[in-house]
C-alpha cells in the first residue's frame, strides 16, 4: 500500500481524531479546573466522547483497508 | 498473541519443512547463512517452486501476516497444539459433509499436508478444489497450496491454486455474503463449521455463564450479607450500568431492557478480553464483521420493534418543523434508522481489528528491522524496543476492550430510549 491514495486518506482521519480527541481532552480538563469536584462526571463522559470520536476515525481507516 | 505468533515461527523453523528440499528459511529471518542466499533476486525459486512452477516463499509481508493473525480459521493453533475443529460444509445441490479439520494434516500455519473431499487447508482456512479428481483423503504434499496475486477484473487478489500431480487447480475460499464488496462472495460451497470465532463464543458463553449463576446463588445464599469473592467483582460493574445506563437512558422500563444491555455489555467485553489472553491463538471474535454485524442486528431489532407511535412519528413526519423541512428530513431520518446499529457494528470492529493488527505489526517490526536474517543487530536490537511497545499496546487494548463494550451498551440504551421515551410537549 505504499504510494496509495488510500493511505493519505488514513492519514487525514487520524488528524480528525487528532483535533476532536484533542479538543474534548482539553475542555474536559478546563471543566475540572473549574469545578474539581465533578471529576468523576467529567472523566467518564469524556472518555464515551473519545471513544465515539475515535470510532468515527477507525471507521475511515477500515473504509480505506477495503479501497486499497 | 504476539508471543505465541513469535513461538509459531520459531516452531516452524526448527522442525517444521525439511520435506523435500533444504529449507534454508530466509524467508523467516531467523539464523545466519550464507551469502549468496539472500536478496530478492536470489529468491531461491529454482529450490522452493513445485512441480506448477508456483512458489508459495515470498519476503516477509507484515500486511498480510497481520491480516491473517485477525481473520477466522478452521483449526485453533494455540503455541505447539494444534486443535483440530470439526468443519460442517455445504455445497448447494450435494449436501453438507462433516468432518474434522485434522484429516488435512496441517502444520503451525494452517497449510494442511492431505487433501479430503475437494477440500484443502491453507493458511488456516478450508478451501474447496471444484475440479480435484478425487473425493478420498489423497497426500497432496506441503506447499502444495499457494497463493497468487492476479489481476481479476481490473483489482489485483490473491488467488489460490492447488498443484497436484503437475497440474494446476483453482482452489475457492468459502462463501461471503457480501457480494463482493470485502473481497469476497459466493463460491462453490457454504463453511458452516466451528470455527476458532465459533468456539471462542462457546467458550466465553460457558464461562459467563459458569460466572453469573455462581454470582445469582451467592446472592441467594447470602442474603443480607455484605458481597464476597466474584459478587464484589461483578456487583459494582453492574450497579454501575444499572444506574449510568439503564436508567437514565431508559426511564420508566428500564427494567424490561436491563437483561439485554447486560448481556451485550458482558459478552462484548468478554469476548474483546478473550483476544486479549497472550498464548491464546489469539482469537478475534469481536474484530469479525459477523459477529459485530449480528450484535448490530439484534440492537436494531430491539429499538424497532419497541418503537411508539412518537418514534416513527418523529422518523416519518419530524413534528414542530415547517412542511418543507419535513420533507428533507424524512430520507435523512430514514437512512438514520439503518446507519445507527451500522455504525455500531464498524465502530466495535475497527477498534478491536485495529488492536489486534497493531499487534502483530510490533512483533513484525523485529524481522522487518531484521532484514529477514542479514541484520543480526536490527533484529536483536529490535526486540527490547518491540517488547516495550507491545506491552504498552496490551495495556491500551485492555482499556479499549472495557471501553467499546461500554460505549456498544451506552448508544444501544440510548436508542432504546429514544424509541420508547413518552412524548413531552
Amino acid at each position: 500500500m505504499v504510494g496509495s491514495i488510500a493511505a493519505i486518506g488514513m492519514g487525514l482521519a487520524v488528524i480528525g481524531a487528532g483535533i476532536g480527541i484533542g479538543m474534548v481532552g482539553s475542555r474536559a480538563m478546563e471543566a475540572i479546573a473549574r469545578q474539581p469536584e465533578a471529576v468523576g462526571d467529567i472523566r467518564s463522559n469524556m472518555i464515551l466522547m473519545a471513544a465515539l470520536v475515535e470510532g468515527a476515525a477507525l471507521i475511515a481507516i477500515v473504509m480505506s483497508f477495503l479501497v486499497s | 498473541m504476539c508471543f505465541s505468533l513469535t513461538a509459531q515461527h520459531n516452531h516452524d523453523e526448527h522442525d517444521g519443512h525439511d520435506h523435500s528440499h533444504a529449507h534454508d528459511g530466509h524467508d523467516h529471518g531467523e539464523h545466519a547463512h550464507d551469502a549468496d542466499n539472500h536478496g530478492a533476486a536470489a529468491h531461491g525459486d529454482e529450490h522452493h517452486a513445485n512441480a506448477c512452477g508456483m512458489s508459495d516463499h515470498h519476503e516477509f509481508d507484515p500486511g498480510e501476516l497481520a491480516f491473517h493473525h485477525v481473520s477466522d480459521q478452521n483449526v485453533y493453533n494455540i503455541g505447539p497444539f494444534h486443535i483440530p475443529l470439526p468443519c460442517i460444509m455445504w455445497v448447494p445441490g450435494q449436501g453438507i459433509d462433516f468432518f474434522s479439520s485434522g484429516k488435512f494434516d496441517g502444520d503451525s500455519h494452517g497449510n494442511g499436508t492431505k487433501a479430503y473431499k475437494k477440500y484443502v487447508l491453507h493458511e488456516g482456512l478450508v478451501q474447496r478444489v471444484p475440479d480435484f479428481p478425487t473425493d478420498e483423503l489423497v497426500d497432496i504434499g506441503a506447499h502444495s497450496v499457494v497463493a497468487v496475486k492476479e489481476t481479476v477484473d481490473g483489482t489485483e487478489k490473491s488467488v489460490s491454486y492447488l498443484c497436484y500431480n503437475g497440474t494446476k487447480y483453482k482452489a475457492e475460499d468459502r462463501s461471503t455474503l457480501d457480494a463482493g464488496y470485502f473481497g469476497g462472495g459466493l463460491t462453490s460451497f457454504h463453511d458452516l463449521s466451528i470455527t476458532k470465532n465459533v468456539l471462542s463464543m462457546g467458550i466465553v458463553v460457558f464461562l459467563l455463564g459458569w460466572l453469573f449463576l455462581g454470582i445469582a446463588k451467592a446472592y441467594r445464599r447470602r442474603e443480607g450479607m455484605a458481597p464476597k469473592g466474584m459478587q464484589g467483582l461483578i456487583e459494582p460493574i453492574f450497579v454501575f450500568i444499572q444506574d449510568e445506563v439503564a436508567k437514565p437512558f431508559l426511564g420508566a422500563k428500564w427494567q424490561k431492557f436491563l437483561p439485554l444491555l447486560m448481556a451485550l455489555f458482558f459478552f462484548i467485553l468478554g469476548l474483546n478480553l478473550w483476544g486479549q489472553v497472550p498464548f491464546l491463538g489469539g482469537s478475534n471474535v469481536t474484530g469479525s464483521l459477523s459477529v459485530t454485524f449480528v450484535l448490530a442486528i439484534v440492537a436494531f431489532l430491539v429499538t424497532n420493534f419497541n418503537g411508539n407511535k412518537d418514534y416513527w412519528k418523529h422518523i416519518f413526519w419530524m413534528p414542530g418543523v415547517p412542511a418543507w423541512v419535513k420533507t428533507i428530513l424524512t430520507p435523512v431520518e430514514v437512512l438514520g434508522v439503518f446507519i445507527k446499529p451500522l455504525t455500531l457494528m464498524l465502530r466495535l470492529f475497527a477498534n478491536i481489528t485495529a488492536g489486534h493488527m497493531v499487534m502483530v505489526i510490533f512483533v513484525s517490526l523485529i524481522f522487518v528491522f531484521g532484514k529477514n536474517g542479514t541484520s543480526t543487530l536490527g533484529g536483536y536490537g529490535t526486540v527490547i524496543p518491540s517488547a516495550l511497545l507491545s506491552v504498552f499496546m496490551m495495556a491500551i487494548e485492555l482499556l479499549v476492550a472495557f471501553i467499546q463494550a461500554f460505549v456498544f451498551t451506552i448508544l444501544t440504551a440510548s436508542y432504546i430510549g429514544a424509541a420508547t421515551e413518552e412524548h413531552h410537549h
